[in-house]
Formats: C-alpha cells, structure tokens, sequence
C-alpha cells in the first residue's frame, strides 16, 4: 500500500508541525508514505468562492501528483471533503474519480483504514476537541447533533487511546468555528465573533489545547486566543496522536 | 390569462414524475397508555385535565373551576343543565362575542401531541371555540388515537366545511420567548377524559 | 448608503456592534434549536418521516401543474373562489379587487410570508386599505414600521422593553411596562376589537390539499381562526408549492413542521378550510412570483420544497449572530439565502455567500432541501453571471496562478512568511480584515515542503 500525503497550502507554509506529524505518524504506524513536492493546493479557497471554474489547473496538477497512490491522506477534512465532491479533469476524468474514490482525511484513515486500536502516545493535559464541519457533516468522522441517530466519533476513539488525555465536554458540540474560507474576512464580524464564541465554549470548560481535524478552523481560533492573550494553544490532532 | 402562464411554465419547468413514497406506515407502540400519554402531553402544553366517571361530576367541575362565569353554551348534550343551556345558533357569529365558557365533544384525540379534532358540525358556529374565553372539551377515551396517522386513517375522506385540531389553550411566546397562555383564542382550556 | 442598498456584510457589521445584544439574539434562538432536538429525539422514526416528507414533495414538485388543477377542481366544486396571480403585484391587485368589490376599508391579516415577499401591506395602505396584522408579533414589528426578522418568530430581535415602550406609545400602556402576560392581555383587548369589526380577512396557507381542495393554516394563537370565522369575506394567499397531494399527508408535515419550527409537538391550532361558511365569500390566491422560473432551475428547484418551519434560521450560527435583517429580503437566513437569488441576482448576490457552508440547515430540514449545497452552487452561477465584485475577481485570478505553479507557489509562500517575519506592520494593521480581532498566524522557519526535502528526501 503507497501512500501519497496531500499537505494543504496553508499547513504547508504556516503550520508545518501538523505536516511533520502527520508524516511521522504514519510511518510509525508501518505506512510506506510519500510526499510529492510538486503539489500546492487543492483549489477549494478558489471553488468555495464562486470561481470553481478556475480550478482546472489546480486539479490537474493534483491528478498529476497522486493518481499513482493507492491512497492519498490529508491532515484536513475540509479539502478532502472538496476533492471528494469537485474534483474533475476534462482530459483525464478516469484518474480524477479514483482520487476521489482512495482520498482519505487523517483520522478517517487511521480508523477506516488502518484500523488503529492502539496509539503510543501521550498527552497529560485537558483537550477541548473541535468538530470541523466539512469534516463531520460532510466526511461524517462525527455524528451529527441534528440527527436523530446513534453517537459515534472517529477523533473521539483515537483521542482515548491516548495516554492521560482528558477530554473537556462543550455546551456546543458540533458549533461552527467561523472560518469558512474567505469568508473570514468577507464577514469579518459574523466570523470573529463565531470564532470567539467557539474559543469561549473551550477556556470555560477548562481546555489547555484545542484540537481538530482540520488546522483553518484552529488557525482562526488560535488568532483569536493570541489577540485574547490566552495561555491556550491550538494544536493539530495528528500533533497529539503522534506526542510520546 | 396567468392561470395559463403558471401552468404551462410548469409543464416545461416541472422534473420527471417521481412516484409518493410507497409506505406511509410508521412503527406503533402498542403497549402505549394512550390516556396516560394524552394526559401528560395535555398538561405539558397548558390544559388542565381531569379524569371522570360521568357527567355531573363534570357539571360540578365546571362550576367549582369557574364561579364567576355568566355565559357558558354547551354542544355536549350529556353536559347541559340550568346553569348550563345548550347551545342555540344565531346566524351573526359576532353575538358569540360575550361567551366565557364553550364546551364541546370533539371526535377523536391523538395521544402524541393532545391535539383534539373538532368538526364543524360538532362547533355550533365555526367562530365559537375561538371566541369564548375559556374551552372546554369532553373527550372519550375510547376516541383517542396514539399518532397523526391513525388520525388521518380514522378522519378518512369525511366531508365538512371547517375541521380543526385543537391542541390546548391560545397561546404566544412572541415577547422574548416568554410563554403567556391565552392569545387571541381562549384562555384556558379544560379537558374531561371520560367514557361516554 | 440607506439600509435598502447596504448588503449582509455591511448590515452584519452594524449588528454587531452591540455585542451583549448578539449574545442575546444568538443564545434565544440557540434555545429554540435545542428544544428542536429535544422534540426530534422523542421521535424515533424522525430520520424516516423527514425522508418520507421530502419524497412526498419531490412527487408535488414533479406534477404540480396537475395537482393545482386538481387543487382548483375540487376548491371549485367546494365554493372557493379561485385566483391566480403570476407575480407580487398581480397578487395585491387582486385581494384589493375583492376588499373593494365588498366595500371592505379595514382588513385583518395573520402570519402570510407571501404577502410579505408581495409587500402587500404597503400596496393597499397606498389604495386607502386598512390592514391590521393579528398574529402578535407581526402587530408588533407592524407598529415598529418594520418587516418581521424571522418568518415564525417575527420579532425575535425585540426586547420586551422595545415592546413595552411600542405598546405605551401605540396602545396606551403605562410606560416602562415589560411584563409579557401584561403586554399580551393588552395586544388581546385590542386585537379582539379588530377581529369583531372587520369584514376582511386575510390568511395564509401552510399546506392545500389537492385531493379535497381544503387548505390548512397553522397558529398558536388563533388569530387566523378569529379574523376568518368573524368576516364576511375570507382570502387565502398561497405560493404554488403548497399543495400536498392527499389529506393523509398532513400526518406527515403536521408532525414535523412545528417540531421542526420550536420544538413544540403541533401548534394550537391546524385548521382546516373547506367551504365557506354560509354567507361568506372564501376566496384563494395562488401565486407563482419567481417560483416557476426557480422550477426550471435543476440546481435550486428543491428550495421549493420548504415548507417555512425556520428551523434553518435557528440553527444557523451566521443567522443567530446577524440576524434577519441583515439579509435585506422577506424570507431570511439559509433558506432565504437559496431563493432570494432566483428573484433578483443582483440585489442578493451577497447572500448565498453569508455561510460558513458548515451544513447544519440541511441537516434540520423536514424536507431535506440541501441547502448548504446550493449555497455552494449559487456562489458559481452568480460569479459566472458576473455579479462578483471586481477585486475579488482579480484577487482569485491571481489565486489560481499561485496555485497552478508549484515554484510560484513555494515563492509566493516563502516570499510572505518572510514578510510577516520581517515587517509585521505591513500585514497587521487596519486594512487587513483579518487583522480586526484576530492575530496573525506565526511564520514558521521553514515550511513543509522545506522539512521534507531536508530531511526525508535525502534519505530516500
């Protein structure tokens, strides 16, 4: 099985360790994992923004980079979620849908896939976990609170396997954080303001780091705990499965 | 003629037919108290709810609950005495205005919400059970169905001219979400479980 | 700028600037969510009568012209006079045809969203009409001289001392009254009086059944019941995507729409309208105003699905905290957002884009409309249709050539993080929005790509 790491643009330049981490922690786990340098991104800022016919480029230089893996693993619900729904190539359709059939969000793999049941890793501290919606709602790694339906949680039964974690519970379980793209700065007020609710639900329940799926929900959360001088720290969930 | 417009707009716009849903069916619990389920759901709502043996010990309810009433009809023969006159219809619904006390016997009543179906035939005036101040409804065990669907079966295609489910007293929450129990509607309302 | 040009950014904005008030518009409606699915987890079957709502729908949806002739039939042969109206304006010409026919001056009116998409109020002030609206907070926002913020709860943005001050100046309240019951018992002795004297009626519809030409209006407070039992003449306005095939499916809707809307298990209320009462003239508008146009749309045609329970609205996290207004149309929040565009491209082109697309409205839809989906879809048609704004345009056309170039890409990334290293103050400052109430993200050393090359490919 040849794995081929999908780094978003943004981990890629700004949060390298969720990279880092998602990397050793794959190898560790025995997954023989590459990660091809020619890639950028994957056209999801562009598409959710109304310019989805812009990305024809950008999906097929993601086609380029992956086709040959037997699966791709992205430390990110939201741009999985986008390559599952949209990714499409005029001339090479045929490899675009097995991308789109073998692309795997990290926590997903990790339990779908390599049916992890035990993590050596440690983590002695109170975590307050955050539910990226494309990640929940779209890749389904949580249950819903909308529904009707059994609970179930993928992140939730990697984070019990870590050692002296402590898991905070929320008054809000699956609340959006507020990023959404470019929505961020295009709503500027609705964002922060969802954003520090979000933040708030987490430091009054007694979280010491914040954790998630996907690092633009928490890199939209951490910007607003710096501007709040918390002490609290944001930090990728493949940083705390792969923490010894 | 717009008629014409809108109906050959959809002709064009309308998708493939998709059939209805084939089961409309939906698991039962039979082991359900549907007396005890009615009465819980009615109170939740707002009702008072009392369960009886006949009806004087209605008339005496009635009386107890409500001494300072001056108007009050009844659509219920069994419930009819000196203090309460049967209800006589005046063609100008308006004259209902002075009412504090209407009671009716609906036709069924369906245990998951207390929603009460009251036809026209069994109002006297459409106008009445909205009117008055206070409702009153004599309800037979009997008629109570466990959900929406039985209802629908048991209602059939019957006709009449206005039907209503009555779930309890008026009420709003339009004022900061805060419930205040008789809006426009009535007041109150009081429901007899009986079996007659 | 006047409040009718400003758009859902702008408006959002001004909301909040209050922020306890937000706090308190977002937690009240967060409640109201919360008791949807404390009503929905009582059902087990919930997820099954959602699925069976929403097919019952796709079945309307793919014949209506037939059930609306059935409709017409059968309301026909029951003594409903029936109307058509191709769009708002025709609408309010013909309930003013009948208020005049009948010398009606004052008309009373309960909750219709459809005459607030028509601004029907606002056409029969200017004929010399009368209209009182019934349901209370439809009064109240009606005193305010506002429209209705949410399409069940139309007042929701009001604190009770609003509404006492509005109830002191209009309906002779001691001033500082806040009391709900009291405000309430004084909305009831005024509004009884409208409902004792008025020949007119006006309601809207919840469902018309097909099979029995019957109409079913929903209220907790019995408002519709009152204006239409007492007038002479009763008018019905309906959109074309009311009808429900049979009766036997409004045990389907009546037990998911209210539950949907505020948890509660059925309003007061459902009534049914049949015939009209001996002497009165019952009279039904059915009206199309854009929604054919959004049937031929393949994309957005499920919208018209909705059946206007709000739960939408109540759990979006952007509504909660923007609230309706902010959306410069009749039918606000998610739902808004995916038929407003249909109606006019230009003017609620921001919409669609007012959404975090975290999904959540599609999840609380009885009907399963995927809302967040056509959010996603509109965003495409409306920038294709050229109604983006010109620097976005550029801004992500110089996206796409970063992101199309793996050596533009690592520069353009290299080149920022250096910037943000070096001189900070050319990023953090006022003109990046990002930069209002958040921090900046810290430039790392070296990217990913950087790690790997120094440390993983050497070794491979």
């Amino acid at each position: 099985m040849r794995v081929g790491l999908f780094i978003p643009c943004y981990v890629d330049q700004f949060y390298p360790n969720a990279g880092i981490a998602t990397y050793q922690l794959l190898v560790k786990l025995g997954v023989d994992v590459t990660y091809p340098t020619g890639q950028t991104c994957c056209g999801q800022p562009m598409a959710n923004s109304g310019f989805e016919h812009l990305t024809g480029d950008c999906n097929n230089l993601f086609i380029d980079n992956f086709a040959e893996f037997d699966y791709i693993v992205s430390p990110s619900g939201s741009c999985v979620l986008h390559v599952k729904d949209h990714l499409h190539s005029e001339h090479a359709e045929v490899q675009a849908t097995g991308i789109r059939n073998k692309v795997y969000e990290l926590v997903e793999f990790l339990v779908d896939i390599l049916k992890v049941k035990e993590l050596h890793a440690k983590f002695p501290h109170k975590v307050g976990l955050h539910q990226s919606c494309h990640g929940q709602r779209g890749l389904y790694l949580t249950q819903m609170t909308e529904l009707v339906a059994p609970y179930f949680s993928k992140p939730q039964q990697l984070l019990s396997q870590v050692e002296g974690l402590e898991l905070i519970s929320l008054s809000r379980e699956d609340e959006c954080c507020g990023f959404g793209g470019t929505f961020c700065v295009v709503e500027e007020a609705v964002s922060s303001k969802m954003g520090k609710d979000r933040v708030k639900d987490h430091l009054v329940h007694g979280a010491e780091y914040i954790t998630g799926a996907d690092m633009s929900c928490l890199m939209h959360m951490e910007g607003i705990l710096k501007r709040e001088k918390s002490n609290v720290k944001v930090l990728h969930i493949a940083e705390i499965l792969n923490a010894e | 003629m717009s008629r014409d417009k809108i109906l050959a707009a959809l002709q064009q716009n309308q998708p493939e037919l998709v059939p209805l849903p084939p089961d409309l069916s939906f698991e039962k619990d039979e082991t359900i108290d549907l007396s005890a389920k009615f009465k819980a759901m009615a109170e939740g709502i707002g009702s008072k709810v009392y369960e009886v043996a006949d009806a004087e010990e209605i008339k005496r309810l009635i009386a107890l609950d409500f001494p300072d009433a001056k108007r009050i009809l009844s659509n219920v023969d069994e419930v009819v005495s000196d203090g309460i006159p049967a209800f006589i219809l005046d063609a100008d619904p308006h004259s209902y205005e002075n009412v504090d006390i209407a009671i009716f016997k609906p036709r069924l009543g369906v245990a998951e919400n207390s929603a009460l179906w009251l036809t026209e035939d069994l109002m006297g005036v459409r106008a009445l059970p909205f009117i008055t101040q206070h409702i009153v409804m004599i309800v037979d065990v009997a008629a109570l169905v466990p959900d929406m669907h039985t209802a629908y079966q048991v209602i059939g295609d019957a006709d009449y001219g206005f039907s209503t489910f009555i779930a309890g007293p008026s009420k709003t929450a339009d004022i900061e979400q805060s419930l205040v129990l008789g809006a426009h509607g009535p007041r109150s309302m009081t429901i007899f479980l009986c079996r007659f | 700028m006047n409040e009718a040009t400003k758009t859902h950014p702008e408006l959002s904005e001004i909301f909040n600037q209050d922020e306890a008030r937000v706090d308190w518009h977002d937690e009240t409606l967060w409640w109201i969510r919360q008791k949807r699915d404390k009503s929905a987890h009582s059902i087990p079957e919930w997820e099954r009568l959602r699925e069976t709502a929403s097919q019952i729908k796709n079945n309307v949806l793919s014949g209506l012209a037939g059930y609306l002739t059935t409709f017409e039939k059968n309301a026909l042969a029951n003594g409903i006079v029936v109307h058509w109206a191709a769009d708002a304006a025709e609408h309010n010409r013909i309930v003013h045809d009948i208020l005049k026919r009948n010398g009606i001056g004052q008309m009373v009116k309960s909750k219709s969203m459809l005459t607030e998409e028509c601004h029907l109020n606002e056409y029969l002030e200017e004929q010399g009409i009368d209209v009182i609206d019934s349901d209370l907070g439809e009064r109240i926002v009606q005193l305010a001289k506002e429209p209705p913020s949410h399409i069940v709860l139309p007042c929701i943005h009001k604190k009770k001392e609003e509404i006492g001050d509005l109830f002191h100046i209009h309906l002779g309240v001691p001033a500082g009254t806040s009391d709900p019951q009291i405000l309430t018992e004084t909305a009831r002795q005024h509004l009884r009086e409208t409902f004792l004297t008025r020949r007119g009626a006006l309601t809207g519809v919840n469902f018309a059944i097909a099979e029995t030409g019957e109409f079913v209006v929903c209220t907790n407070e019995g408002n519709a019941d009152m204006g239409a039992h007492l007038a002479d003449v009763h008018i019905a306005s309906m959109g074309i995507e009311k009808i429900i095939p049979q009766r036997k499916h409004l045990g389907v809707f009546l037990r998911l729409l209210t539950r949907s809307a505020t948890g509660q298990p059925i309003t007061t209320y459902s009534s049914h309208f049949k015939k009209p009462r001996a002497g009165q003239e019952m009279h039904i508008v059915i009206v199309d105003n854009g929604r054919t146009v959004q049937m031929g749309r393949e994309d957005f045609r499920a919208s018209l699905k909705c059946i206007r329970c709000g739960a939408c609205m109540n759990t979006c996290p952007v509504y909660r905290r923007s609230g309706g207004h902010s959306y410069h149309t009749a039918i606000a929040g998610p739902i808004g957002a995916i038929l407003a565009p249909n109606l006019d491209m230009k003017k609620y082109a921001d919409l669609p884009f007012a959404s975090t697309l975290c999904g959540s409205c599609s999840n609380v839809c009885p009907v399963k409309i995927d809302i967040h989906q056509q959010l996603y879809k509109w965003r495409q048609v409306i920038v294709k249709e050229g109604y983006a704004d010109t620097t976005k345009k550029i801004g992500m056309q110089l996206m796409t050539f970063t992101l199309s170039s793996p050596t533009v890409f690592r520069t353009a990334g290299k080149a920022g993080r250096w910037v943000l290293k070096h001189i900070p103050f050319a990023v953090n400052n006022k003109f990046n929005p990002w930069f209002i109430h958040r921090e900046m993200p810290e430039p790392p050393a070296e990217s990913f790509g950087e790690w790997y090359k120094k440390n993983v490919k050497k070794n491979s």
